[in-house]
């Protein structure tokens, strides 16, 4: 009978069949750096985005409408001539616009399989780093609610492409000025054009696309046109991480450059 | 030639108990860790137990914790550290030590008969197996494998939890399951065979929390989370959670592609 004051049952690296060592782990290097560094940087972005996201201001200085906040989907968003303005929520909306759209490709990364491994590293230590002892007496993973919805990252991944896609569209129209005439170029476009590159190679080179477009095929040989996808896929997919992070860098930049525009504290350097 | 003194830090003990012993020890240039282990075997402790084999990286025998990472000594140069630095060496932490630096790797071999073998095709003969190149690349990856199961050691799901040792075969197994379901000429499906099924139900592919320790340790450079590990999640993702995956097979009336 269990009487409440039986010594911690030992399991993980002290289990009683194992090498007897007191330590947690023995690494000598740096290995707290990488989770530190990768946590640090998405509090920030979090940080930033949830102050934007709830700000319900400053998000369009024409010609350029901020990534948070297309497409603009209540009634009470801010008139953008030829704009991303789709009120398919009417006027019952009463909080920022943003929060209806950021739910898509915030589900997207928050279930992309390069973000799963930086926040279960950087926030939750499970574990911190490799042959590094995690702090919790129990895992069972992705077997179990909530953690068995990162399967839903392909559904996230089909409303991402729309997404990618309205984002492409209001780059297009950052070659107008801000009289809304065609032909025109500042230093937004240039930002707008890496970010929508960035954006379009980060949800490419997503798993499930991979997946989607060959990966799930046993004969490459009998479908040669999605197994050159697949090979185009893979290469980008090995870049996954280096696109998750330019491309979240650069979608906070462009808002960032949209409020400074918006706010008056800056203005467009335009080049034609 | 020039030669120093390095300081080691070796755990000697078995199942009962055990401690780090501090050697001093020489080292000549282009010698690794288990080259100075022999010679301390040859010199201060003949009675240290250690297990190797090929001295080529390619037998997976002399897996260990060097400065506490999962390694091969054999593939550990001395050149990568400080000459006063004082370099520790532990058996596996994931598995029953049984003395020294050598651990019991049992249940690695247990998980590996839990893996259905390939299923021939029917009709087709051995020695009439024809593959393309192109369908067999991915597979070939994982035949990679040298099975010195220093992924499996350092897969958090078993070395911090050993009640997870039932459910959860490891990446090296999971790997497997992945080679086979991706094999052109496995013939599971028509034997009524699931692999995606038992990835998720028998071997514990949900465990998997693709922190990619298994491909950051694997000698061979096997990208195991994102070719094996991955894939498998999704093709899991296939069977169990996309309707549209589910829709698309019935209307077409395949599920092998």
């Amino acid at each position: 009978m269990a009487t409440g004051t039986e010594p911690p049952r030992l399991t993980g690296v002290h289990d009683p069949s194992r090498a007897a060592i007191a330590a947690r782990h023995l690494r000598t290097d740096r290995w707290w750096l990488a989770p530190a560094v990768t946590a640090a940087g998405l509090l920030a972005f979090i940080v930033y985005s949830t102050w934007r996201a709830f700000a319900n201001a400053d998000y369009y200085a024409a010609p350029y409408v901020s990534p948070f906040y297309s497409p603009c989907l209540a009634e009470n968003c801010q008139e953008m001539r030829g704009g991303p303005n789709l009120d398919l929520f009417g006027s019952w909306w009463g909080l920022s616009p943003a929060l209806l759209i950021l739910v898509f490709p915030l589900g997207f990364r928050l279930t992309c399989y390069y973000y799963r491994k930086a926040y279960y590293r950087g926030f939750w230590a499970s574990p911190p780093a490799c042959a590094v002892a995690e702090p919790h007496a129990k895992y069972t993973g992705e077997t179990r609610f909530p953690l068995v919805l990162q399967n839903i990252h392909r559904y996230f991944f089909y409303a991402a492409l729309p997404v990618a896609g309205i984002l492409t569209y209001d780059t297009a129209l950052t070659f107008r000025n801000d009289r809304y005439e065609w032909g025109h170029m500042g230093l937004g476009t240039l930002l707008f054009l890496v970010n929508i590159a960035l954006i379009w190679a980060y949800t490419l080179s997503c798993h499930s696309c991979r997946h989607i477009m060959g990966g799930r095929l046993r004969h490459f040989s009998k479908h040669p046109v999605r197994y050159r996808l697949w090979g185009w896929v893979s290469r980008l997919n090995s870049r996954h991480m280096q696109l998750a992070w330019a491309s979240l860098i650069s979608v906070a930049l462009c808002d960032f450059y949209v409020y400074l525009l918006a706010s008056g504290t800056f203005t467009d350097p335009r080049f034609f | 030639m020039s030669t120093y003194d390095a300081s080691f830090r070796i755990w000697r003990g078995d199942a009962e108990g055990g401690s780090l012993r501090d050697f001093t020890v020489e080292v000549h240039d282009g010698e690794v860790v288990l080259d100075i282990v022999h010679r301390l075997q040859a010199t201060q402790a003949s009675d240290l137990a250690v297990r190797w084999n090929c001295k080529a990286g390619k037998c997976g025998s002399c897996s260990a914790e060097i400065n506490g990472r999962p390694r091969l000594m054999c593939m550990t140069r001395m050149s990568t550290f400080e000459r006063s630095e004082t370099i520790t060496v532990t058996p596996l932490r994931a598995f029953p030590v049984v003395r020294d630096l050598v651990t019991d790797v049992s249940f690695n071999y247990e998980k590996a008969r839990e893996v259905p073998a390939f299923v021939p095709p029917q009709g087709v003969a051995p020695g009439a197996y024809r593959m393309q190149q192109v369908d067999v690349d991915r597979s070939q990856e994982f035949r990679k494998c040298i099975e010195c199961f220093l992924c499996q050691d350092t897969c958090h799901v078993v070395r911090d939890h050993e009640e997870n040792k039932t459910a959860f075969a490891g990446p090296r197994f999971l790997m497997r399951v992945a080679e086979l379901d991706m094999h052109p000429l496995d013939a599971a499906q028509e034997a009524g065979l699931d692999r995606k099924r038992t990835a998720q139900e028998e071997h514990g592919l949900g465990y998997c929390n693709i922190t990619k320790c298994c491909t950051e340790v694997c000698p061979e450079g096997i990208k195991i989370t994102d070719n094996a590990l991955i894939p498998l999640k999704e093709r899991a993702v296939d069977r169990t959670y996309d309707p549209l995956v589910w829709l698309g097979n019935k209307i077409r009336r395949r599920a092998d592609l």
